[in-house]
Parts: structure tokens; sequence; C-alpha cells
């Protein structure tokens, strides 16, 4: 006979009112759970819309949300190939740096008289060949993520401001401008490509064996080893990746300012892209998360800028409540979680 | 009058975990210049009676512990150390980046006002060192220490901290033969000095030598405890297994009747510091087992052939063609699947589903264009595993971390089970694993030789190397230092004949 409370004896157990009436409710059980996971930070990105909309009265007003899921894009972008990274239990600290790099390229290359639209593709191999450093430094002679990105967010910082002589740089007439201003079916450009982006990276993550091996080597990269996974190579795509999607936005960034400068540009853009990640629930040593997190942890720091401009909140308030927020968030996530998830 | 009030008397102490009782009502009594061994087979409650002991686990109600005849409440770590107890474990617990003095006293540091005064505690710990007669100095750095010398460190540190009681838990793991007989003298020595000494320990030859009394666990039950006149080997396995072993290892195949051709050859290889030279063959059918002491180099062999290590010499043949294995992924290739012994940590990722632990080395096997997962086929595989090895689970979708012991492990085997190989390598198949699930796993061993794979089972228990294989290996010190079964030229499969050639007492070929 099959104990019906086998499950119970779980270390994660089902708590006291768990169901143990047999193995559909507990499934039923299991299924809520995982959906509570998934669905995460929803309740506060709600919470925090109809706060703002009570508060100001025109922030539920589609041009506003418009212009949050505008604001929002780069992030978005970041954020997904932040994600991958932090998935393996790495952490990428020079997307900032890439994507201002990549957006110098991205101008420079659209001066080229008729040539202009070469500035896309220039832009993100600049980003996919910076991260490909990054992801060898880190796979290959196995140095810390922390250091090596530490090092690529100062180093690249400088390449960006080499690239355009330290000055910025600009194109009036910038070909691909309709990225950053133009729409499509009324929907910003920014917006469709940070959607198609959380849906590839939906993709790899969950329908790719590649996925599956970026999950494990990040939940314990010695049985990956020992299971026969190239560890090295899912490194190397992770960074690579998370390169090519700071490229992006560097894209992005040029097509939206008509200009690039080495210095301002990006700046601390990182730190934005990892709130949003790890307020999505993804674990910070790595192995659990998802993308969907990930847009909701976005679309908070979004809002909350947006939301507090139109209440007028001064710009130094701003700075503190955002950072509150973020922290108040993931408590009370850890909070609702506690006794499940392994932190 | 000859025997002294015991300094330590445990009395029906039970201890209960979510969904497992660890110990029922154990008894333990313990005097004062005597060591005092305790055996029983993984599993049998030793390390929890003595974590709760040391304060690390809080035991059910209704228990009673007296020091001194006085009863206590040890409620944490420091108040074992306050009540004098002090316990060695097996992974030492110092900072190796500090200095000896800095360990011994580490917490309970001299201080002039808010100085640390460094001289005072060098001076303190130098006598204690004097007092074992160790070749290392107070300002040395533990990291500079071998192994044998950071568990004296940890001696050192009980004696300061004036212990009347001393657990030492396995204390000869990874030490050389000649190290053991060191840490036996000081062992005797401190024994004359009026320690309680509990000394864990599975080696029938070290509980010989040493010990007063023997008292013996058996599935967290307390048995019994023999006195030094009345120890035998027959009467502590007897006590210590307690169960008719010969319908548990159901046997049957039978390899040795009608061998079947060499599958896997191995030959020479070593890796120049654990493991040394070592060669066999295992034939198709086969069950061949590889016993020996804990760091004998089983699990280093086993990870050489695996290509989980870098190895430095020699090579390996299956079916005939020689193979070049640098990475597991090559060896997974080939047809030579390992079973790590330490599931948790190398081998299973926990916050995965069950489905995916069971299919992911083949999910690139079965992978559409792209590599785009084939979630229908992952689904049929991890639905087969469940009812094949009856590993007991609400879905396929639940993470791995919440399973028992011994349905982990066997989603940890049908993983292997999935890549079809021709030679699996099984380190501790059954650690930390239930009777029920034991037995299962010994009958899927059988069926897996019965259908031509060869497998090669590592196990530091006993029982379970008798009871299952074909033929054994035994390791000393990396080397194959001998074989038992398997023919007549080789003595038969017995526990005595592994022991010996394990221990060095006896060569092979009797």
């Amino acid at each position: 006979m099959t104990p019906p409370n086998d499950t119970s004896t779980s270390i994660q157990g089902t708590g006291p009112g768990g169901a143990k009436t047999g193995n559909q409710s507990s499934q039923r059980r299991l299924a809520w759970r995982s959906t509570l996971q998934a669905v995460g930070m929803l309740p506060v990105l709600i919470i925090l819309a109809i706060v703002f909309e009570l508060m100001s009265g025109r922030f539920m007003s589609f041009q506003n949300l418009s212009i949050v899921a505008q604001q929002a894009a780069i992030n978005i972008v970041l954020a997904a190939g932040m994600t991958f990274v932090i998935l393996t239990g790495g952490i990428d600290l020079s997307v900032g740096s890439i994507l201002a790099a990549s957006a110098m390229v991205a101008i420079l290359g659209s001066l080229i008289p008729e040539w202009g639209m070469v500035g896309i593709p220039a832009a993100l191999l600049m980003g996919l060949a910076l991260g490909f450093v990054n992801g060898a430094l880190i796979a290959f002679a196995r140095l810390p993520p922390f250091i090596v990105t530490l090092g690529s967010l100062t180093a690249v910082r400088g390449l960006a401001r080499l690239l355009g002589g330290d000055t910025t740089q600009f194109n009036p007439q910038l070909p691909f401008a309709f990225i950053g201003n133009g729409t499509l079916f009324g929907v910003p450009w920014l917006v469709w490509i940070a959607f198609a982006v959380v849906v590839i990276s939906w993709f790899i993550l969950r329908r790719t064996v590649l996925g599956v091996h970026i999950y494990a080597v990040g939940g314990n990269p010695d049985a990956a080893r020992l299971t026969g996974i190239k560890v090295w190579a899912v490194l190397l795509f992770v960074y690579c990746f998370s390169g090519l999607a700071a490229g992006l936005g560097g894209v992005m960034s040029a097509a939206r300012l008509y200009a690039a400068n080495g210095l301002q540009l990006g700046q601390s853009y990182e730190l934005d892209a990892i709130a949003a990640v790890i307020l999505g629930g993804t674990s910070f040593v790595g192995g659990i998360g998802s993308i969907w997190g990930t847009l909701i942890g976005a679309l908070i720091i979004a809002i909350l800028s947006n939301g507090l401009i139109l209440v007028g909140v001064s710009d130094i308030w701003q700075f503190i409540i955002k950072g509150l927020v973020i922290i108040g968030a993931v408590a009370l996530d850890r909070y609702r979680l506690r006794g499940s998830a392994r932190t | 009058m000859t025997e002294a009030a015991p300094i330590l008397e445990m009395r029906g102490i039970s201890k209960t975990f979510p969904g497992v009782k660890a110990l029922t009502d154990v008894a333990l009594t313990v005097y004062p210049g005597k060591i005092h061994a305790l055996m029983g087979e993984n599993g049998a409650g030793k390390s929890t009676l003595m974590k709760i002991l040391s304060g690390a686990y809080q035991a059910d109600p209704g228990g009673e512990i007296r020091i001194n005849g006085r009863p206590v409440h040890i409620d944490g770590p420091l108040t074992a150390r306050h009540h004098g107890i002090s316990i060695i474990y097996q992974e030492l617990s110092l900072a190796p980046n500090l200095t000896v003095a800095e360990n011994v006293l580490l917490g309970r540091e001299h201080k002039t006002g808010p100085m640390v005064d460094r001289r005072s505690m060098a001076d303190a710990c130098r006598s204690v060192l004097d007092r074992l007669g160790v070749a290392f100095t107070p300002t040395t750095l533990v990291s500079e220490l071998s192994m044998a010398e950071r568990q004296l460190v940890e001696i050192a540190r009980a004696l300061i901290a004036n212990s009347r009681i001393l657990v030492m838990d396995e204390p000869t793991t990874s030490l050389s033969s000649r190290e053991t007989e060191a840490l036996f003298a000081l062992v005797r020595q401190l024994r004359s000095e009026g320690l309680a000494i509990i000394y864990i320990s599975h080696r029938m030859a070290e509980v010989y030598e040493l010990a007063d009394r023997v008292s013996v666990l058996r599935d967290g039950s307390y048995v019994g405890t023999l006195v030094r006149d009345e120890i035998s080997a027959e009467r502590l396995v007897q006590m210590m297994v307690g169960r008719d072993l010969s319908s548990f290892y159901k046997k049957e195949h039978n390899a040795h009747e009608s061998r079947g051709p060499v599958i896997l050859s191995v030959r020479n290889i070593g890796d120049g510091k654990r493991v040394h030279d070592c060669s066999f063959e295992l034939h198709e059918g086969e069950v061949l087992g590889i016993a020996g002491l804990v760091g004998a180099g089983r699990t280093e062999l086993a990870r050489l052939i695996y290509g989980a290590d870098r190895r430095t010499s020699g090579e390996t043949v299956l079916d005939g063609k020689p193979l070049s294995i640098n990475r597991p992924e090559d060896a997974i290739r080939s047809g030579v699947v390992y079973l790590t012994e330490d599931r948790k940590h190398l081998g299973l990722f926990l916050d995965l589903s069950v489905r995916e632990n069971v299919s992911i080395s083949v999910l690139g096997r079965d992978a559409r264009a792209g590599g785009v997962l084939n979630l229908k086929a992952a689904k049929e595989r991890a639905a087969s595993a469940i009812q094949a090895l009856g590993i007991r689970v609400a879905g396929d979708t639940v993470p791995v971390g919440s399973l028992s012991g011994g349905n982990q492990q066997k989603v940890l085997l049908s993983r292997l089970l999935e890549t079809q190989p021709r030679v699996l390598i099984l380190d501790e198949p059954t650690r930390g694993v239930d009777i029920g699930a034991k037995s299962e796993i010994y009958r899927l061993i059988d069926d897996l030789a019965r259908n031509g794979v060869g497998v090669i089972v590592i196990s530091s228990e006993l029982p379970e190397v008798v009871g299952i294989c074909d033929r054994v290996l035994v390791m000393r010190e990396g080397r194959i230092a001998g074989e038992v079964g398997g023919g007549p030229d080789h003595p038969p499969i017995t526990q005595e004949n592994i022991v010996a050639i394990a221990t060095g007492v006896r060569k092979t070929a009797a």
C-alpha cells in the first residue's frame, strides 16, 4: 500500500492545513502554490496602479500607460538579459556601460551616408562581443562574475567615451528613429521590442534544452557537470545574451534620443535591471525564477517613477520611496513564501 | 565497588523529525575513565543521539539526561560545553585562516581590556599542546596542518574547555595507519586522565582495540551494551544487523556460473594522488563490488573512470574499444554512467521537477530541431520511470527536493537508466534510504544485471556488499589490495575476508 500521506513527509510539507486526503487535492494545492509563485509581485503592481490612480486621477489613461510602458521598455530588455545571468547564480554589472558603448556605435554607424541602418547590427554586435568577453572570462578563466563585470563596468564606460571622442554624438536624420518614437498599431515600437524580448526569453528558458540547463547550472553547478551538461557553454551563453540585450538597449536609447553620450548614458541602469529581476522573485543564488516575474518587477519600477512624478513628489523623495518599496516588496515576498521555497 | 558512578546517563531519549522517528527510547550510560564505543549501521541514529547530547537537536519531551547524577537540560551548544561535553565531528569545524591558538580559544579569547591578549592565549594553548605532544606551535596556521593535526587541534580545544566527556565521531576516517596509531595512544592517555570518551565507529578492529564498552543502535532503537569481555564480532554484527540477511538480499541472477564476456576493462588508472595503478575487468551481467575503508580511494576511482576528475595514467576499454573519456559527457555518450554518493550536492537539482530531473541527461537526444524541448517525450519518460521504480510522488512536476531520501535516490537512478547505460557505477546506492526503498534498489540492480548491464557497486555497508555482489574488489590506500569471490582462486565473499584485506591484516589469495 502506498502511504496516502507520503508527500507530507517532504521537506517542504504542505503545512498543518495541507491537503493530505489524496493525490488529487495535493496536486491541486501544488498547482495553486506554483500559480501563486508565478503571480508573485502582480498584486503589488496592481495596488500601486490603483493608489496612483486614486491620488492623481490621471494615471490610468491610455496615454499615460503608454508612456509608462515606453519608459519601462529599455529596463525590461536589460532585465531580461539579467534574468538569464542571475538564474545561473551570476551577476552582470556591466549592462549600463555596454548600453552606452552600443548606443555610441549605433549613432556612429547611422552617420555613414546611405548605409545608416548599419548602426543597428553594429550596436548589437558590439553588445554581443562585450558580453562574450565577460562570459569567456567567467566560463574559461573561472573568474567570479561580480569581479569580471565590475571591471567591465568601468572599462566599457571608458570605451564608450573613447568611441565618441568624449563628446555627445548627434544624428538628427537618424534612419531608425522610428524605433524610439514611432508606433505600430498604436503601440510604441519600444514596447513591441521589449515584449518580443520577453517572449523570446520565455521560450528559451521554458521550451528549450538550453533553458533547462540554465536552471540546472544555477541550481546545482556540480551536479550539472556530473550530469554531462556543458557548464561553460551555458555560462558563455547567458553573458552573451545579457550583452546582446544591452546592445539592443543601446539601439533603443540612441533611437529615442537621436544621440549618444559615452559619459552619461546608461549610468546605473544595471541597478534598475537587477532590482527588476529581484523584485520578480528570481533567487539571487540562482536556479529559481521566471521572466514573467522580471517583467512585473520592471513595470513596478516604471510605475513608481511615473506615479511619483504625477503625484508631485520631489525628485529626492522619489529616490527614497523607490528604494524602500523595493526592499519592502522583497521582504513581503520572502514572508509570503516562508517555509516553502528555499531562499 | 570497583566501578565509578556514571558521568553521563541518557534515558528514554526519542527524537521525531517531520515524518520520521529517528530515535525511539534510547538509553546510554557512560563512565569516567572509559572508552565507550557507539556502533550501528548508517542511519541507526548514532549521529542524532550525539547531536542531542551536544545541544544541536532537542530530544522529544519525556527523556532524561543526567550528568554526574544530576538531571540537566541541554538546550544549545553553549550549555553542552558548560556541562563539559565536547564533540569532534567528522567534518572538522576549524577556521583554516586562523592560527592554532585562535582556533583553540575561539569564543573564549583572552583579553586585556578590550584588546585580544595574544601572548596569554599562546601560553595557554602551548600548555595544552605540550600535554598532547604535538609537533606544531600555537602560531601555526591551521591551513598548514594535516587532517590528523587538525584533529589534535580539536582535541586541544576540548581539553582547554575542561571537557569531561569527549565525543569522537569516526575520528580515523581520513587518517593514515600511523596517524591512527598515534591517535589511539592519545585516546588511551585521555582515558587514563579520567575523561569519558564516546567513540563512534563502524570499524570492528578499532572497537576491539579501544573500547571498554560497546553500545549498539539499530534503526533508531537501543539494542544493548557489551562490556569488554563480551565483545565479539559475531555478536556485534548480529546486534547491528538484527535480521535475516539471506532473504533481504535475494539475488536471482548468478554471474559466475555463466559469466558473460568482459564489457569494461580498466587498466592502470590513477590520478597521481589518491588512486594508484588500478586495473580490473567487469563482465556483462556482473555485479562487481568495490569495498574498502572510507578514504581508500573508491569514489575517486569511480570519478576517474567517469571522467569527473582528471587522470594522470591508464585507459579504459569498453566492448574491446579504447575510450577517451575526459569529461562526464564523454562517459555518458559511451554508455558509462555514475551515481554519486552525495545526491543532494552532486546529483539532484532540488528545485527542478521530478520530470526535469529524470530526463535532463537525454533532453538533447529527445529534442526537436533547434534544441526545442520535446515536452511529450519528457513527460512519458517521467511517467514510465515513476511507474517502473515505484517512485512515490504526487505528480511529475513536484520539485524533487520535497521527496524522501529513497524516492530522491530512485529519481537519480532513473536519470541514469534513461541513458540506457552499458556500465552502471553506483556509489553508495542505498545511503540515507529507508529499508523498503533499499530492497527495491537491490531488486533493480539484480534486474539490470540479468539484462546484461555491468554494475559496479561501491558501498561501505558490508552486509550489502556481501549480499548483492558476485565479486568484490577491496581497495586500500588508493590501490586495489585484493579480490574476494568470483571463483576458486579467491577467498569467498565474507565480511571478515573483506575487512581483513581492507585493513591490511591479510592480502588476497589466502
